[in-house]
């Protein structure tokens, strides 16, 4: 049987990652957990987050996960979502500067004050709501998910990975940001799944199919 | 391309039953908020809205298991207001699997409930629900005051800076009721809408007094909101959020249309 842990450090609610992906593999365990030996022991880890960056590596550090994130997500099938992919970055400018887990290059940025290129209207901070996921790569994890699909988004700071290799799908909110990144084992996301119906249930299935 | 505009149906919950009578065709419990909830998510609903109006606190418990129940089948975001008071409430109520949780009174009495909110589980989730009704008179500059007790007390606060405030305390979004218009069919406060609109950086919903489409698509274009919600239109099958959509669309909104999946 698969077992996939969701990572349980005190950010945000996790019953709704676990229930979606309890719907998508129902012969799955799902554990969520903050247990480092379960964590490890994993077939799959799934890392979440929401909340603020300096909280969330505050936690990291408190449950001592730093190492165990920086470890499975370089060998096991990985998944992040929301702040999740904002902490593999190097540095987040959130909370007057935080540096994150490194794992991949690159820095978390603020939307800042933005206004509509087209129509010169300011776009609201957070960037809340269902926007177009444009695949830039073929990626497994997209597999069966249309082309500029859309999925439920809410967030003031964005990924500006290092390398453009990284980027797997972008939106557009003002200017294009990466939504999307991928290397290897890794898959990260800016949106929600859980929250994104039929499209991101469908990228949750692809994940525990996933076999990098 | 870009950010969908969203239309949010808001369901009344009493006791754990869906009140105001939604008139589903083929439903088979008009009152069941899971059945009701999933209808909405298959018509392309960008969100949904529980308002729970139980009067008694002791009964709340039930509110918690309605969305535990529909969360485990309803992948769209859920928002939870009504007797939202405490920290301990909102916790609950995201524990339960609510994303986001409306607060209202509990903000007037104690705006610093909403400043703790936000720091403790991210501005993300807070909503901050303003009543307001119009208080100039035809000749003067428009002016709103926040009411509370369904419209029937004021409080003195004018909304537009009230709005400001809360989104300086870390709300994430403005749910925006006209009671003017609210029950109306009359459509939206389109000048209340736009004020509060422009005035924060965050997110706006619209709300009160929808009867047909195009008050919909005004409360977007004039009323220059993110987000609308409405009830009885969608409630009594009038039209299906689909439709709307398809509508809004026809006026040059962006939305979300149902998966192609």
């Amino acid at each position: 049987m698969t077992h996939i842990a969701i990572i349980d450090y005190g950010m945000g609610n996790l019953r709704s990652v676990a229930k979606a992906l309890e719907h998508v593999a129902p012969h799955a365990r799902i554990q969520v957990t903050q247990n480092r030996h379960d964590i490890l022991q994993a077939d799959r880890v799934v890392f979440p987050g929401q909340g603020s960056i300096r909280d969330c590596m505050r936690e990291l550090a408190h449950w001592d996960l730093v190492e165990v994130v920086r470890e499975v997500a370089r060998n096991k099938p990985f998944l992040g979502l929301c702040l999740g992919p904002q902490a593999l970055l190097e540095f987040s400018d959130e909370n007057g500067g935080i540096e994150c887990l490194k794992v991949l290059p690159g820095r978390v940025v603020w939307f800042g004050d933005l206004r509509d290129p087209a129509s010169g209207e300011r776009l609201k901070v957070p960037h809340m709501g269902w926007n177009q996921v444009h695949q830039t790569h073929d990626h497994p994890l997209w597999q069966g998910i249309p082309q500029d699909s859309r999925f439920y988004f809410v967030h003031s700071y964005y990924l500006r990975p290092a390398n453009k290799s990284l980027v797997t799908g972008r939106t557009r909110y003002g200017f294009d940001f990466a939504s999307a990144i991928a290397r290897d084992n890794l898959f990260a996301v800016q949106f929600h799944p859980e929250k994104s119906a039929q499209a991101g249930l469908q990228l949750l299935a692809n994940f525990v199919d996933w076999n990098p | 391309m870009g950010l969908a505009k969203r239309i949010i149906p808001c369901l009344d919950v009493d006791h754990g039953r869906v009140v105001k009578g939604v008139k589903f065709v083929e439903i088979r419990d008009a009152g069941d908020p899971v059945e009701i909830a999933r209808r909405y998510d298959e018509q392309g609903a960008d969100e949904i809205t529980f308002l729970d109006i139980t009067a008694s606190s002791d009964d709340r418990e039930t509110m918690v298991h309605v969305v535990e129940q529909v969360a485990s089948q309803v992948f769209i975001p859920l928002t939870v207001g009504g007797g939202i008071r405490t920290l301990a409430d909102v916790r609950r109520m995201l524990n339960a699997g609510a994303d986001k949780v409306s607060i209202n009174t509990a903000a007037i009495a104690q705006p610093d409930f909403v400043r703790e909110a936000a720091e403790r589980f991210g501005n993300q989730c807070i909503v901050v629900a303003i009543d307001a009704k119009a208080v100039h008179q035809p000749d003067e500059e428009p002016r709103w005051e926040i009411f509370t007790h369904g419209g029937r007390r004021p409080t003195g606060i004018d909304a537009v800076a009230w709005a400001q405030r809360m989104a300086e305390y870390g709300a994430g979004e403005i749910l925006l009721t006209s009671m003017d218009r609210d029950g109306t069919k009359r459509g939206f406060d389109l000048e209340l809408t736009c004020a509060v609109s422009e005035a924060v950086s965050v997110p706006v919903i619209a709300s009160g007094g929808v009867g047909t489409l195009d008050h919909l698509a005004d409360g977007i274009l004039l009323g220059k909101a993110d987000a609308v919600l409405a009830a009885s239109i969608f409630h009594f099958a009038e039209y299906t959020i689909e439709q709307a959509k398809r509508y809004m669309q026809a006026r040059g909104i962006e939305v979300r249309l149902s998966d192609p999946l």
